[in-house]
């Protein structure tokens, strides 16, 4: 178990930065996701802690010791790749056990813990095999077991589940989930899957273009998204954003050609603003029922448990997701009915997070 | 992917295959033919007529002294030169992978000294180890008859071990290079992240991974150590002094052309071509079992 503290981390390659400035703190034994989008600098960061790339300015410490200049081997890391990175001529037993031989752990004890890790891992009937014989899973399994067998004081996981299929993945998260449990070893998990953010984060870290957006529990990002990228890249579809004008009574719409009215609206009349809303917190009433907008649907995607019902606002791209068993025909005429309670407002400028109902002062200006 | 074309009628087939036929046929199957058929029978020097000898060509060889340090003088040069080359090289390679920035250079570079013709390189590094002008007339100096290839057999064999190398050295980094680079880094970074070292990440992941080049090189090398000797054995040493750098190569060219010996000659290169093959099984044998494929 062990603490990370990220101070000021740049990481320059040539003359294009990366990763832009990052400062974090990772409790002792915290499960931590980092979630965005490819090329974010996600990876290149867990690299960096892992010691696997250097670091162009500020520090990472570990367990309060800075890190920066020590080998990968010193820092007590212990990493699972995307690709399992299993050595291909070594058995899973040698494959599990290579750290404990390069340490010098005598024949004996190496056997009984790889065994040990086998077991938890129930890879015992597979350990002479080559890793070319073992299925997709099973590798995964390997590279956890290899990176167990070491005891770590750090988990650094890089994407490990995107070479899995679909029902893998959601097993192997759980597995990903309990080991942490029984191991309770600080994890850091980089990844670009939502879902996979979202059900095994403790604290969720979300990046984009080098830099943090977000650092949160996965209920506070996904209920307050400090941002408009934060807003749209978390929720599956994701959240609908309309730009607008705040009016004495509400929000003049989409270049003035709809008004909805609110009640509550916090900012001051005339600011720009982009408004966003959940699509599964819409609700679908009928056509003209007072305070709804009208939209025209454009497709029905069945989910099996409920349906994405794609419409058109003006041109604008609208989406609504509702378990009810409503199905409006493509072309037909739908309601569209928002609560001020559900509406997130961004700066269209920078896209930071506009609080308009805290405030009970309106600020005087954006 | 398998990208196969299949024809209707296997004449066609046949036809298509028969261009490359007769070429391997005219300039591989006839000529081998031939020298066996000379091996087995007395020719005349100045041609009309032969009598059939039977294997009396090879008993006389087997019993000649001269053959058999040609022999020994063979596998000397061979195992010499191959370590050399392959290990130059693997040891280029492997800096070269670790810092890789220049690395298309050094692999346009390297190749070089493959394309030069043994006889050019030959005559390049007789002027550079020459005892008298060259760069070893330095150590003359220093050390007055340290370095004389003209009197010294040892030395003369390593000139043209030296001259053989570097041919081959580049040929060899080429294969190592690319074999190097089509490990995955993160197999690297997965033993570096398991507390291996750089010396023990090679030997332990790199080494046993590229252990197919390494064959295959070893097997090329010491065909080749066999067979391209012989344009640096004419310009450098002509086989002397004393015949110790005369390898097989070489002799069966002077028996057969300057002494007109084409019998004998003929039974040497079929020897030296069951030496060749019987070494290549061996390999395959013995060391392929240690190659790990992936």
């Amino acid at each position: 178990m062990a603490s990370i503290a990220i101070r000021g981390v740049k990481k320059n390659y040539a003359k294009t930065q990366v990763v832009h400035g990052v400062d974090l703190d990772f409790a002792s034994g915290e499960f931590v996701v980092i979630l965005g989008p490819s090329g974010c600098g996600k990876s290149t960061l867990l690299r960096m802690i892992a010691g696997l790339e250097e670091i162009s300015d500020g520090t990472i410490a570990i367990d309060n010791t800075v890190v920066n200049k020590l080998e990968p081997r010193e820092r007590g890391c212990a990493m699972v790749f995307q690709n399992y990175a299993l050595y291909p001529h070594m058995s899973v037993a040698q494959n599990i056990g290579y750290s404990l031989k390069v340490a010098g752990v005598p024949a004996a004890e190496r056997t009984q813990r790889i065994q040990a890790v086998a077991r938890v891992l129930e890879l015992e009937h597979l350990l002479d095999r080559k890793p070319m014989a073992l299925s997709g899973g099973q590798r995964q399994r390997v590279a956890m077991g290899r990176a167990m067998i070491r005891e770590p004081k750090v988990f650094l996981f890089d994407e490990p589940l995107s070479n899995l299929d679909a029902k893998l993945r959601v097993q192997m998260r759980s597995e990903i989930r309990k080991l942490h449990r029984r191991l309770n070893a600080t994890s850091v998990f980089v990844t670009h899957d939502q879902v996979e953010a979202m059900t095994l984060a403790d604290r969720l870290v979300v990046m984009n273009a080098g830099r943090v957006e977000q650092v949160g529990t996965p209920g506070e990002i996904y209920t307050r998204p400090a941002s408009r990228f934060v807003a749209t890249f978390v929720g599956a579809p994701a959240m609908n954003i309309l730009e607008g004008t705040v009016e004495l009574d509400g929000l003049s719409l989409l270049g003035g050609s709809r008004h909805l009215t609110i009640a509550r609206a916090g900012l001051p009349v005339g600011s720009k603003v982009a408004m966003g809303v959940r699509p599964e917190a819409v609700r679908l009433v009928a056509p003209g029922t007072a305070g709804a907008l009208n939209a025209t649907v454009d497709l029905v995607e069945e989910l099996g448990a409920g349906r994405v019902i794609y419409v058109d606002l003006d041109g604008a791209p609208f989406s609504v997701m509702t378990s009810e068993a409503v199905h409006p025909e493509p072309g037909s005429t739908v309601g569209l009915k928002l609560s001020p309670d559900d509406m997130h407002f961004f700066s269209p400028e920078t896209g930071s997070r506009l609080d308009v109902f805290k405030a009970s002062i309106p600020e005087p200006a954006l | 992917m398998e990208k196969r074309v299949t024809f209707s009628r296997s004449t066609i087939g046949i036809l298509f295959a028969v261009p490359q036929l007769l070429l391997i046929f005219t300039f591989f199957y006839w000529p081998a033919g031939q020298a066996v058929y000379w091996s087995l029978t007395l020719q005349q020097p100045w041609g009309g007529g032969n009598i059939w000898v039977g294997l009396d060509n090879f008993r006389s060889i087997l019993a000649n002294a001269d053959y058999w340090n040609s022999i020994t003088a063979s596998l000397v040069f061979a195992g010499i030169s191959t370590g050399l080359a392959m290990f130059i090289a693997l040891v280029l390679a492997a800096l070269t992978d670790r810092q890789l920035a220049g690395s298309r250079l050094y692999r346009v570079v390297l190749i070089w000294p493959y394309g030069i013709a043994a006889p050019a390189l030959a005559m390049a590094f007789r002027f550079i180890l020459a005892p008298e002008a060259g760069f070893m007339a330095v150590v003359n100096q220093v050390w007055p008859g340290f370095w004389d290839p003209g009197l010294d057999g040892a030395d003369a064999m390593a000139s043209i071990i030296v001259a053989f190398s570097w041919k081959y050295v580049g040929y060899n980094f080429i294969f190592f290079l690319a074999a190097f680079q089509a490990i995955p880094r993160s197999l690297i970074e997965a033993a570096a992240m398991d507390g291996s070292g750089v010396i023990r990440r090679f030997r332990d992941i790199q080494f046993p991974l590229i252990t197919p080049t390494i064959f295959f090189l070893l097997v090329i090398n010491i065909t080749e150590s066999f067979q391209d000797s012989f344009g640096i054995v004419d310009i450098m040493t002509a086989g002397g002094p004393a015949n110790a750098t005369n390898l097989m190569v070489y002799k069966i060219y002077s028996d057969g052309f300057k002494g007109l010996d084409y019998s004998g000659a003929a039974a040497q290169s079929i020897i030296l071509m069951l030496l060749i093959i019987v070494l290549t099984i061996f390999q395959f044998r013995f060391i392929e079992r240690r190659v790990h494929y992936r």
